[in-house]
């Protein structure tokens, strides 16, 4: 029996004349997404993209792979029979068998886009409806809370069946890709990963910074955020991330800057970092994993002073969320087992034990200015590697 | 490179990576029937006895098994569940390996009894408190060789005699993992029923290891099917595995324990001379395996310096894994009276003969610079 997909899409509904623009974004994206896997046959009508696989045994993957895809609110195999009613009502009988089980409650919908086939969806409902009563042993029609909903779509070419309950929920936003790009800070924590995530699924294309203090971080730190970059990567089909060697700058701040201070000046140097290799990087914004008040270099005086020292909008989707609210994120998108390996931050060196938690701008800048801070950010960035990560499948 | 962590691994020696090439080609299943199946059973065998010869017994009690801890599992899990009618107090050390130490928490909670003998502050059990431990109801006492972490040589040759005084019954279990080749080990004349130990530790592979087993001692086999290896272990054996294990029980045999104990105390000596605040965590000089050599260096945490040395291409392990949000201290130098600062703080070289008096100076050099750098920063 022939399979297809049928997608379903969301916001791009509500873009009016840029609607046709964001479609085609959406269908290059899931090519891209399915590349390694089939090449498959796509058309669109009626806000639903249609995907027809080469090979029928690719089908889960390929929904499995697209409810990774920004812009998805929802995947769904679906049967394709003849358009005539006696195909349609042993169809929807062999397609549905496993969900029309003894004792459920189910409903058939059908919707006739073809207004030349001769019943109308309401008769096409009761005509099914009433065969699968008949021929599966104890069903029971429900029509307002159906444990099992049978979906008949009546299209140009075919009618597609398929039981509304097995829908894979999408990932929902918008396609990445349309121009605006967004530069992440992420480091080998829990929050980071998930406001790039969340960034990403506004459809914004996602470069990552990661400041690397060998050796007092360790190669596994690094291996760790290439692994966290690899997981977002599955969203965003890539990721350029760059390791900006930061040792060097630490053990500036260490030698010269009160040991309270340490955390913010090496927060503000991050920031200044990030925003040159943003602004060379056609990236039009920051994002931080930052929410208010979950560390002391995170409340909001302590954001003010590492705020100003750039000039592009700082991104901090998790500003308002508990920590509690960010795992279960974290968890969700699959990022939540990699960020608690150990690590990172293994060795409390660069760690005040008593961080300023109401800074004043004008002590952590006089704090700051023995230090050389063109020099060091300078040869900081002379020293990036940057790498482009792929997904991890 | 300077490879100072031969206590976790050692590099293949040339001589064991040919012996896999050449048990590759001999590829034949060595139960099949055909000359080529003779062929591979024949390096078993020769396995055996090269094996064998190490510890002095003999070569039909040695099995093969995926390494110590498959070996170490099958001694202590196989022996006392098949033998707990006899008695269910057994006895094991503080400061043995975590593939001793698991299978003794299992047997504990299956209603086992379980000494865990303390050791003093150079790592070695006190034989009148191993005495008055055992006792009518002791069947099993599995005590390592040497110590991992520090090097410390167990009385093992004393264990015996006390043992058939005060506990006829008890048979004796000898993690040999980091012995093996390395001291002298007379397993049959100092009456050890059971022996671990592992290929990879003396230059073979990984995956593969030896269990001894005396005669008249007897088992639950932990893997059970084709009843390969007179039923101890099933399983088709891994002929490649074996092959490097019998390669590398060769090579150790000829084991220069003078050149490593004179690499040990060149870089003991250097180090002592030129970085203060020091601690060294090692046994007596007669007790101590020339292969280990750990040392605190008080005021830095250990994972740092690692690190730093491997910018220098050294490499070392550190006594305890480091991690803010589960500090682990290593079981071993807590056992042996560290303080915290001092498991915090602590490396370990393990050395091997591939290593030069040369390279020691140029390790010593490198501590010099990094422990210096490196206590800068530390918070006091």
């Amino acid at each position: 029996m022939k399979e297809i997909i049928l997608v379903k899409y969301g916001e791009i509904i509500l873009k009016g004349g840029n609607r046709p623009k964001f479609e085609k974004l959406l269908m290059d994206n899931i090519r891209n997404a399915v590349r390694n896997i089939d090449n498959i046959k796509m058309s669109i009508a009626q806000a639903t993209i249609y995907i027809t696989p080469q090979n029928n045994d690719n089908i889960d993957l390929i929904c499995e792979r697209l409810s990774l895809v920004f812009g998805i609110v929802s995947v769904t195999k679906a049967g394709v029979f003849e358009k005539n009613m006696d195909a349609i009502r042993s169809g929807a009988a062999e397609y549905c068998k496993n969900d029309l089980l003894p004792g459920r409650k189910f409903k058939v919908e059908a919707k006739r886009a073809d207004k030349h086939f001769p019943l109308t969806s309401v008769e096409i409902s009761m005509d099914v409806g009433g065969y699968l009563d008949d021929v599966m042993d104890g069903l029971i029609c429900d029509v307002h809370d159906p444990e099992a909903t049978v979906k008949i779509e009546i299209r140009d070419v075919a009618a597609y069946i398929y039981c509304e309950q097995n829908k894979l929920a999408g990932q929902g936003g918008m396609p990445i890709g349309a121009g605006s790009k967004a530069t992440l800070l992420l480091s080998g924590g829990i929050d980071s990963p998930v406001a790039g995530h969340m960034i990403a699924k506004r459809g914004v294309e996602i470069d990552a910074v990661n400041f690397f203090s060998f050796p007092y971080t360790s190669e596994r730190a690094k291996e760790k955020v290439i692994e966290l970059a690899s997981i977002l990567a599955k969203y965003t089909s890539k990721i350029n991330l760059h390791i900006v060697p930061f040792t060097e700058i630490q053990l500036a701040i260490r030698d010269n800057c009160p040991e309270e201070h340490m955390t913010l000046i090496m927060r503000r140097f991050m920031m200044k970092i990030s925003e040159k290799i943003a602004l060379k990087n056609n990236s039009m914004a920051l994002i931080t994993g930052e929410s208010v008040g979950q560390v002391a270099s995170q409340t909001l005086s302590a954001l003010n002073v590492t705020n100003s020292v750039v000039n592009i909008p700082v991104l901090r989707p998790l500003i308002g969320m508990d920590k509690k609210e960010i795992v279960e994120r974290a968890r969700t998108i699959d990022t939540f087992s990699t960020s608690i390996l150990p690590y990172e931050d293994c060795c409390t060196v660069f760690t005040p034990k008593h961080p300023t938690t109401n800074p004043k701008k004008i002590n952590i800048e006089r704090s700051e200015s023995k230090l050389d801070a063109e020099n060091l950010i300078e040869k900081a960035v002379e020293g990036i590697e940057t790498m482009t990560i792929y997904p991890k499948m | 490179m300077i490879y100072l962590d031969n206590a976790s691994t050692t590099e293949p020696s040339e001589n064991v990576k040919n012996a896999v090439l050449d048990a590759m080609k001999n590829f034949a299943n060595p139960s099949s029937m055909h000359r080529l199946g003779i062929n591979a059973e024949n390096i078993i065998k020769k396995a055996c006895e090269n094996s064998a010869k190490i510890i002095s017994v003999h070569p039909g009690n040695i099995y093969f098994t995926s390494g110590a801890t498959e070996s170490n599992n099958t001694a202590i899990l196989g022996y006392c569940r098949q033998n707990k009618k006899k008695g269910t107090h057994i006895i094991t050390t503080a400061i043995e390996h975590p593939s001793v130490l698991a299978p003794f928490k299992i047997l504990e909670n299956e209603g086992f009894s379980v000494t865990y003998l303390k050791t003093d502050t150079y790592g070695l059990i006190d034989l009148n408190d191993f005495e008055n431990t055992l006792n009518d109801n002791t069947i099993f006492v599995s005590i390592m060789a040497v110590n991992n972490e520090i090097g410390s040589i167990m009385p093992i040759d004393k264990l015996k005699p006390i043992m058939k005084q005060k506990a006829p019954k008890a048979v004796l279990h000898v993690d040999a993992v980091q012995a093996y080749g390395k001291i002298p080990l007379k397993a049959k004349q100092w009456g050890i029923d059971m022996l671990s130990a592992s290929g990879h530790k003396i230059h073979g592979i990984k995956g593969s290891g030896i269990l001894y087993i005396a005669d008249n001692i007897n088992i639950i086999p932990l893997l059970n099917g084709g009843g390969q290896q007179k039923n101890i272990r099933s399983g088709t054996e891994n002929v490649v595995g074996i092959a490097a294990f019998s390669q590398a029980s060769e090579d150790i045999s000829n084991y220069n324990r003078a050149y490593v104990g004179e690499l040990r105390n060149y870089l003991k000596k250097g180090i002592e001379e030129n970085i203060d605040r020091i601690k060294i965590n090692e046994s007596k000089e007669e007790t101590q395996a020339e292969h280990i050599l750990n040392i605190s260096f008080l005021g830095l945490r250990s994972e740092i310096l690692l690190h730093s040395l491997e910018m220098h291409d050294i490499y070392v392990s550190t006594g305890s894994a480091c991690s803010t949000n589960k500090p682990m201290p290593s079981h071993v130098l807590t056992a042996i009276g560290c303080s915290h600062e001092e498991t915090d703080s602590a490396i370990r070289f393990s050395f091997s003969e591939n290593l030069t008096v040369k390279d020691m100076d140029t390790v010593i050099g490198a501590l010099k610079k990094e422990v210096s750098n490196i206590r800068k920063y530390v918070r006091k």
